[in-house]
């Protein structure tokens, strides 16, 4: 193979790891050995990977492309559908429904055809607000249990318990917290049917992801805002810097890293959202997130389904795709040299 | 700790000529006092929905919806309904049907990607890169794009009611975290030791076995903590790829059926959710440190 040429195609060029690198120059053989064990150890976890991940969404992207089996308007009887071309990705994006005469309309209110953008805006919805309102939080969260103090223990083993719950847990949990004889409306003696109507029922998933969501987000800032030596924050307050400029001048910019890989994970996460809005109000009152827009679409035809999470799965794609490409949240490279690596 | 710190600040500010030192000891209790508050708010924001469960489990269930802070008409009658198959639940059932996917997952998770994450920490070659992309990106795969496909596959199979057909789907997010996380763990133990202990006379097995093996041992039941919980915890994959016979406790805790229709059992769920639960979180109280930087691993260091 070319690897005995070309040693150094090991590391990609321009990453900092010279001093190991240069060691290898005269090693070509063991380089050799261990590409071939590294190819071995990793081909089992690749192998499976393939089959639950690669197989089921190539499976996905040949069913979209297929009608799904109906009744055929013209001769009256029960059909396999054949090739669709690109109509059922139309379906979503377009809305267009199969008129009863063949041909396409738009699709009726009430449809699950028509509720794609609605399922796309609630969705980018409860992940911009999620996700705003877990980093604000989380954030401060991650600046109390930095310092020391007694009971910091404690403070850290409490966070980890909204996180340890299972989320349809935590879903029936805040529903019955959000009932309208709960405990919420008694604490705030107010009558509101939190899962009645559109904000309410939208605030009380908010809420929920929120508890359930911000330790996670508070632990992963912490872990960045430890990496911060003690000494620059010295050399600070002995420049003069105030409170605030320390805040801002060290503190952001070194973490930062940490926070963009951490905003990334839960953003990711928070777009395919599913399980506190299905158990709480099952995507009634505008909380229809995509991922459950999928699910009650599966029962009624699997290739237009299939669309449907093909489309979801690029968005996701795309979303992360903008991370890391124009915001700096290099997860790979965080996993690989320790987050120093390319962002500042 | 504090209170020596406390007594060495009265007999400092008493002295009488530091007033710039005063005010700044004044402003330094000020914010211990502010920490304190802000650690006591979000203690009790993250424990008392918690409580709210527990205490709701344990009471009467005709005083569902009594708001009495603490521990009222207690009794143990919500967990006999919780378990009770009188109204098709099947919530012992599933408990055993989350333990054993769980387990499974995590089982065939850890022993494959153990391997993958020792290549991926230890050893240099071509696309090392591109392999931790590929499962990086794995782990973030939305799994509603996973369940259509796999519910017309395991259809046609007729798999929907069997182990596998959970298990599979729940591998394609434990086994990218598990590699993730144990990946981040081997990189930063001390590989010297190894090649020491080869020097010192061990063969290479032992020292394999009596260096590296007590020393990666922590890494590896870390990764399969948090790899059991997040296969325990998994819903969407569950609720659409089981049936009765295997639906796991997040399923059934979804779907409880009180006797009447269309009236929530509120307290048996909260029991069955207070049995679901427990065991995780003194699981992870036990364990927090480790599950911490199990957690943390690879985002940042």
């Amino acid at each position: 193979m070319s690897i005995d040429a070309k040693p150094r195609a090991a590391g990609k060029p321009g990453r900092p790891k010279s001093s190991r690198q240069l060691k290898e120059v005269g090693m070509d053989r063991k380089a050799a050995t261990q590409s071939r064990a590294a190819t071995l150890l990793i081909a089992p976890s690749i192998i499976m990977l393939i089959i639950v991940i690669l197989y089921p969404v190539t499976n996905a992207v040949i069913m979209s492309f297929q009608s799904d089996a109906g009744l055929n308007p013209e001769t009256g009887l029960f059909e396999e559908g054949g090739f669709a071309g690109f109509s059922n990705y139309t379906h979503w994006l377009l809305q267009q429904c199969t008129a009863p005469g063949g041909g396409t309309m738009p699709c009726p209110p009430g449809t699950l055809g028509s509720q794609f953008w609605g399922a796309f805006g609630t969705t980018f919805y409860f992940t911009v607000v999620t996700v705003a309102l877990e980093t604000v939080i989380g954030f401060w969260m991650a600046l109390i249990m930095a310092r020391t103090f007694r009971g910091r223990g404690l403070l850290r083993a409490a966070v980890l318990v909204p996180w340890a719950i299972p989320t349809a847990v935590t879903a029936k949990l805040w529903f019955f917290i959000f009932a309208f004889q709960g405990i919420a409306n008694a604490i705030f003696d107010s009558e509101i049917l939190w899962t009645g109507s559109e904000n309410p029922a939208r605030w009380a998933i908010i809420i929920a992801d929120v508890w359930k969501t911000t330790p996670f987000m508070a632990l992963l800032i912490l872990a960045g805002l430890q990496i911060i030596p003690e000494e620059v924050y010295e050399a600070a307050k002995v420049d003069g810097a105030s409170t605030w400029q320390r805040f801002t001048q060290i503190t952001l910019p070194l973490v930062r890293p940490a926070l963009m890989v951490a905003i990334l994970f839960r953003t990711l996460d928070a777009l395919r959202m599913y399980d506190l809005p299905a158990i709480m109000t099952g995507g009634a009152n505008g909380t229809t997130t995509l991922s459950i827009l999928v699910v009650d679409q599966i029962r009624q035809g699997f290739n237009s389904a299939a669309a449907l999470s093909t489309i979801t799965f690029i968005i996701i794609f795309l979303v992360a795709f903008i991370f890391v490409r124009f915001l700096g949240a290099n997860a790979v490279d965080a996993a690989t040299t320790g987050g120093k690596g390319k962002n500042k | 700790m504090t209170s020596t710190t406390a007594t060495a600040t009265t007999t400092r500010v008493s002295l009488p000529a530091a007033p710039p030192q005063r005010r700044s000891r004044h402003r330094e209790r000020w914010a211990s006092a502010r920490t304190y508050v802000s650690a006591a708010v979000i203690i009790l924001w993250c424990l008392l929905p918690g409580y709210w469960m527990v205490v709701t489990a344990f009471r009467d269930v005709g005083f569902t919806y009594d708001s009495t802070p603490f521990f009222t008409h207690v009794t143990l009658d919500n967990f006999a309904t919780a378990f009770s198959t009188e109204r098709g639940n099947r919530f012992g059932q599933a408990l055993l049907n989350s333990l054993i996917v769980s387990s499974i997952t995590t089982l065939i998770a850890l022993v494959i990607g153990v391997f993958a994450a020792y290549a991926l920490a230890r050893l240099n070659f071509a696309g090392k890169y591109l392999v931790l992309g590929f499962i990086l990106g794995a782990s973030m795969f939305p799994g509603v794009a996973l369940v259509t496909p796999l519910f017309q596959l395991f259809t046609n199979l007729s798999w929907i009611g069997t182990y596998q057909a959970l298990i599979i789907p729940n591998i394609s997010f434990v086994l990218p975290l598990t590699i993730y996380t144990l990946t981040s763990f081997f990189r930063e133990m001390p590989w010297e030791l190894e090649e020491a202990a080869r020097i010192d006379g061990c063969t290479q097995g032992q020292a394999f076995r009596k260096v590296i093996m007590p020393l990666a041992a922590p890494a590896v039941f870390t990764t399969a903590i948090l790899a059991f919980i997040s296969a325990w915890n998994e819903y969407l994959i569950a609720s659409q790829l089981s049936n009765s016979a295997t639906q796991t406790v997040t399923v059934a805790i979804a779907s409880f059926a009180g006797s009447e229709p269309h009236q929530e059992p509120y307290t048996a769920v909260m029991a069955a959710g207070t049995i679901v639960t427990i065991p995780l979180v003194i699981m992870v109280l036990v364990f927090q440190r480790k599950i911490v930087s199990g957690l943390t691993a690879g985002a940042v260091k």
